[in-house]
């Protein structure tokens, strides 16, 4: 058994650590506000421009942007990157059938999973809005999130496990239908189905996510609006309708949004639940194993772009959808 | 292969007679000693050091190496430093992985050398990333020559050191060179290593059922009929691995390419010369159809393709619901903590059998190739240590391993399996040859799993499963 | 949709919010019954036995009770098979070091960033904004390679150094810079759509008061935000907590570095062959962001704004 104060030893001096990092991000932003207040007039703006916004634009460049571009540039090369070969990694991902497949695979995802992660989320969000227990029933909606995928994998193979029906079913599913009298089924063979039945997978572990930002969202409407709505008679659907959802739609957009540009990057539920196998795959995942298991980086690479030019029309719906959201408040 | 008739001697394939080395004298370099390294392979994503460890072993281990003060003759050959310390990465992870670096301590309190280890289920992943990013470890224990070659490939790997040259050339068979020599040059001496042609089965299942452990391709039908026959599936299978799905369905491939075609088209076949269409291959692949790929045989096909692997034996060899388990020695560590094996214990395994008496008992087998990043003098030295008697002995002594290490006296493994394992990985003048689809690129090896699985799970037909995996040449 | 029947069931007019029905309470319940239940099996099978879980479902162990401790007991020991909360403490703990400063940086710069883009008005403010958005399309998974290229070489062109290597890599310090630029996209996105939504008469009376930027986003903007800022921490907190793919990209796994996911991971033995370990492993893991959701939940303070706005 490692002795407790062995354990204190090797830990301090991480725990300085984490003070330092805050001190030092806390402490150079004080400093930097106390300066910035100083400065009067047109050059307020840019300095203040340089301290708020220039580290996020950096380290988004750094992290995100250049390496984009260095995956653009690689999506023109062979499998270890030495040489150009054009085109040959597009017209390979267009003629095949396995990522023609992936490629519906991940539109019905992305046309599915967040318009039904939103509205659940937004009808549990309303729903749970100082009701008793609030937080209680949160956390457990929330709890998914919180675990890792590993675990996830496990829980689910445990709800779609199939076992042969002369056998003691081990998957919660198989045995409610054997209940049920429905006859038994390969949940994850069972093409197309089994893509609903890993979107439930996402649902389970994403809603937590939607309920959360708009629930916060809920309690950020003024209540006097909503009492002078109440004063005006309206109440349940018609003041959901009226004032409740107006008061979020910006939030239910970005909500939306951010599920789909999560839909479409979406592997980790593939991933461990299926692998790609029995015709489940989606670009993502496909994308991960070109890059790491088949270690072919052009093809990865282009997948990759493939899968950002599908971000494309999703932030030109959200800049349209804001605007006119914006110009109609 | 002699066979005394009782369940004890037909397991002489493992020990020195059964290799058949005198079978074949003129050529004693190629033929029935086959090794097979896939059984950590990448695909697998998950590997093992030779894992046949009961957790029982593991634990009176640790008592014994840690407590004893350290005789410090043995390691004098590795110099003395001070305050260095080397990097190690590998996908070798817990009940082992303690094992290991117990084992490691007296080598780090007489050389001074401190062994940093880390190990991850994502090592395949992280492995070509960290050292193209500049940030390799030392030392890397791969399993797959492949994934060695393409580490060379970028210039970071360096050859083994002198020392473990040396080792290398007293320890093991000459053959163990070839799988990491990339021009002309070794970068791996074989760390752990295991057999992977190995049937599994319930001695009792097999007493009840009043047959005794096949030695011929033709008794063993005759096993499996007598399980149908008793209403159970023959065969145990599950193909299921995450994203690795199907690489259980192309090592059973591998083993009858290897017993129909021999180690020359073997060898072939995976450098992509005879192709998975062809002829020979259909022929093989359609006996695999016959063997493992029936309903009649391991029950609901689609079943096969969803079943993970670890379950496929467990608890099914013991419960008698199907008979048999075509998988490698690590499949040990699956089944429940306190199992005893061999022929009086609760499970044990047998040779698969040839199917071709012009290839005798070839026998597939695996390691994994420390593969240095440095050429720091520590590195060196702790390369030559895992490849040296001072490591393999006490870690062969704590159980659960095996090693090709020639140094490591026999009477050191206690477990009879492991004995028997291990005889046959100490051979030092069988041709060795190495995992098929861990040979072949990448993409054709990532559609090999998929492709099988197909057969399994949409119930495709083997032609078009080979036209498919083809195409990725 | 089911809130069309609850039209009928909600009267009550005093009440603040849409849905008082039993109706509503009774969806809710549901819901939650049903998003636990798979996590539920989760809890029953960390304590059933390696042999019972692999030959029956989870709910046959209410019909034949057999319970063992044996799991957690593996989960939570040291490597040399000593029980103990010793063993999982280190790791914890670089979990922490690793996750704490990354969530404070990207949550930091992401909310200054959401002020600029929202009320500093310059030429171009749009497309950065759309830019960041866009970014989000960007898989790390094809970052890791070039992001670590660049801490461990830095950058050189032509043969001559212009950045020079960061030392950082093995270190927890190399896995905070990572986690904050993947995050940023996302974290500035959803802070920019509370930010943005501040009443603009606050903001403008702000300023004919003579307060600057800084003034504004220190005593207007940064409390005001505090449900979302506590609600995008939540998940930052939980995306870093359960990452182990950049962790091992850029630190390691080595005893001094290795998060809890690692740890955890590598409880389910080489091969898998102790998957039993991972359900208690994932229960364990979950405890510290249960603790951060509860704690952060009392943020989610309604009517913050109440009051402020005449409108």
């Amino acid at each position: 058994m490692i002795p407790w104060s062995d354990i204190f030893h090797s830990s301090w001096p991480k725990i300085a650590q984490i003070l330092a990092v805050l001190a030092i991000f806390f402490g150079f932003y004080a400093i930097a506000f106390a300066a910035g207040a100083r400065v009067k007039g047109k050059k307020q703006n840019g300095l203040a421009l340089s301290l708020f916004l220039a580290p996020a634009i950096i380290l988004a460049l750094t992290g995100l942007g250049i390496p984009a571009i260095q995956t653009f540039m690689e999506s023109f090369k062979n499998a270890d990157s030495s040489k150009w070969v054009g085109l040959t990694n597009y017209t390979r991902a267009v003629k095949d059938p396995d990522i023609r497949l992936a490629f519906y695979n991940t539109t019905a995802w992305v046309a599915i999973c967040p318009v039904v992660v939103t509205s659940l989320g937004l009808t549990l969000a309303t729903m749970l809005n100082k009701m008793k227990r609030e937080a209680f029933a949160k956390a457990l909606i929330f709890m998914p999130m919180a675990i890792s995928f590993v675990g996830g994998s496990l829980i689910w193979n445990m709800m779609y496990q199939y076992e042969e029906p002369n056998m003691p079913q081990r998957g919660l599913v198989g045995q409610v239908m054997r209940s049920l009298g429905i006859p038994l089924q390969h949940l994850l063979l069972w093409h197309p189905w089994n893509n609903l039945f890993l979107m439930v997978v996402y649902v389970w572990g994403f809603t937590g996510f939607a309920m959360v930002i708009l629930s916060a969202a809920i309690k950020g409407i003024p209540t006097d609006i909503e009492e002078a709505a109440q004063l005006d008679g309206a109440t349940g659907f018609r003041l959901f309708r009226t004032i409740t959802v107006p008061m979020v739609k910006t939030t239910i957009i970005v909500v939306l949004t951010t599920a789909m540009v999560g839909t479409l990057k979406l592997f980790d539920v593939i991933h461990t639940m299926t692998g790609g196998n029995f015709k489940t795959d989606v670009l993502s995942n496909r994308m991960v194993d070109e890059n790491f298991v088949y270690l072919n980086y052009g093809r990865g690479a282009s997948l990759a772009v493939l899968i950002f030019l599908g971000v494309l029309p999703i932030t030109y719906y959200n800049i349209r959808s804001l605007r006119a959201e914006r110009k109609h408040s | 292969m002699q066979s005394t008739g009782n369940t004890v001697a037909p397991r002489s394939w493992l020990g020195p007679s059964g290799i058949q080395v005198g079978t074949n004298p003129q050529k004693p370099n190629e033929g029935n000693f086959i090794l097979k390294g896939d059984y950590m392979s990448k695909k697998k994503g998950l590997l093992v050091g030779a894992a046949i460890a009961a957790l029982s072993l593991v634990a009176s281990v640790l008592t014994t190496t840690s407590a004893k003060a350290a005789d410090c003759s043995s390691f004098a050959e590795f110099g003395k430093f001070n305050n260095a310390t080397v990097k190690i990465f590998a996908g070798i992870r817990d009940p082992e992985a303690t094992v290991m670096t117990n084992v490691w301590k007296d080598f780090t309190a007489c050389t001074g050398i401190k062994i940093a280890y880390e190990a991850t289920d994502q090592f395949e992943t992280l492995l070509p990333v960290r050292v193209k990013g500049g940030n390799a470890p030392d030392i890397a224990l791969i399993p797959q020559p492949g994934l060695v070659a393409t580490m060379v490939a970028t210039g970071k790997a360096v050859p083994v050191s002198a020392a473990t040259r040396a080792n290398l050339n007293q320890y093991y068979n000459k053959a163990w060179q070839s799988f990491t020599t990339i021009n002309g040059r070794i970068y791996g001496a074989p760390f752990g290593a295991s057999s992977k042609s190995l049937v599994w089965y319930s001695p009792a299942q097999f007493k009840k059922l009043g047959v005794t452990v096949p030695t011929t391709w033709a008794a063993m039908e005759a096993v499996a009929a007598k399980f149908k026959a008793a209403g159970a599936n023959p065969w145990c299978a599950g193909i299921e691995s995450g994203a690795a799905t199907g690489w259980p369905a192309t090592d059973w491939i591998e083993e009858m390419a290897l017993r129909e075609l021999g180690p020359k088209k073997y060898n072939a076949w995976w450098q992509g010369k005879l192709k998975f269409s062809s002829p020979e291959m259909q022929g093989v692949m359609n006996k695999v159809a016959a063997w493992l790929g029936t309903s009649a045989q391991v029950g609901d096909l689609k079943s096969v393709a969803t079943r993970r692997f670890q379950d496929a034996g467990v608890p099914g060899l013991k419960s008698g619901t199907c008979g048999m388990l075509q998988q490698a020695s690590f499949y040990s560590s699956m089944f429940p903590a306190g199992t005893t094996f061999g022929p009086a214990g609760d499970a044990d395994a047998f040779y698969l059998p040839a199917t071709n008496a012009k290839f005798g008992n070839p026998v597939e087998g695996g390691a994994e190739f420390p593969v240095a990043f440095s050429t720091r003098k520590e590195v060196g030295a702790v390369q030559a240590y895992l490849a040296s008697p001072a490591y393999g002995i006490p870690r062969a002594a704590a159980g659960g391993w095996t090693s090709a290490n020639t140094g490591i006296p026999l009477d050191t493994y206690k477990d009879p399996v492991l004995k028997a394992v291990a005889t046959q990985l100490q051979n030092k003048s069988g041709a060795i040859v190495f995992d098929a689809s861990d040979l072949m690129p990448s993409a054709v090896n990532g559609a090999f799993w998929k492709e099988i699985t197909k057969f399994y799970a949409e119930g495709k037909s083997m032609k078009d499963v080979a036209a498919a995996i083809d195409a990725n040449w | 949709m089911a809130t069309k029947t609850l039209k009928r069931n909600v009267g009550v007019a005093h009440s603040p919010r849409p849905f008082t029905s039993p109706i509503a309470s009774a969806i809710v319940t549901v819901v939650a019954v049903l998003w636990t239940i798979p996590t539920f099996g989760l809890v029953v099978t960390s304590f059933r036995k390696k042999e019972d879980i692999s030959s029956s479902g989870w709910w046959s162990a209410f019909t034949n009770p057999h319970f063992t401790l044996d799991n957690f007991r593996a989960v939570l020991s040291t490597g040399s098979g000593e029980v103990g909360t010793q063993g999982m403490l280190p790791f914890a703990i670089n979990s922490l070091a690793i996750t704490i400063p990354a969530v404070v940086l990207s949550v930091g710069f992401g909310l200054m960033a959401a002020y600029a883009l929202a009320w500093i008005p310059f030429r171009g403010s749009d497309h950065v904004f759309y830019g960041l958005f866009a970014l989000q399309g960007v898989p790390l998974q094809l970052s890791l390679l070039p992001l670590l290229t660049f801490f461990a070489t830095g950058v050189k062109l032509f043969g001559h150094t212009i950045i020079p290597p960061l030392h950082i890599v093995g270190t927890i310090a190399s896995v905070w810079l990572p986690h904050a630029m993947f995050g940023m996209p996302l974290v500035i996105y959803l802070l920019h759509n509370f930010v943005s939504t501040l009443p603009k008469e606050l903001m403008e009376a702000a300023r004919v008061d003579g307060a600057n930027h800084f003034e504004v986003f220190r005593r207007i903007v940064l409390p005001l935000s505090l449900p979302a800022v506590a609600s995008i921490a939540i998940f930052q907190f939980l995306w870093i907590w359960n990452d182990l793919l950049v962790a091992l990209v850029f630190a390691g796994g080595t005893d001094d570095v290795a998060p809890l996911t690692l740890h955890l991971a590598n409880l389910g033995g080489s091969l898998g062959s102790h998957w039993e370990n991972v359900a208690p492993a994932a229960l364990i893991s979950i405890i510290i962001p249960l603790i951060v959701f509860f704690s952060l939940q009392r943020y989610f303070v309604r009517g913050l704004l109440a009051g402020s706005v005449k409108s």
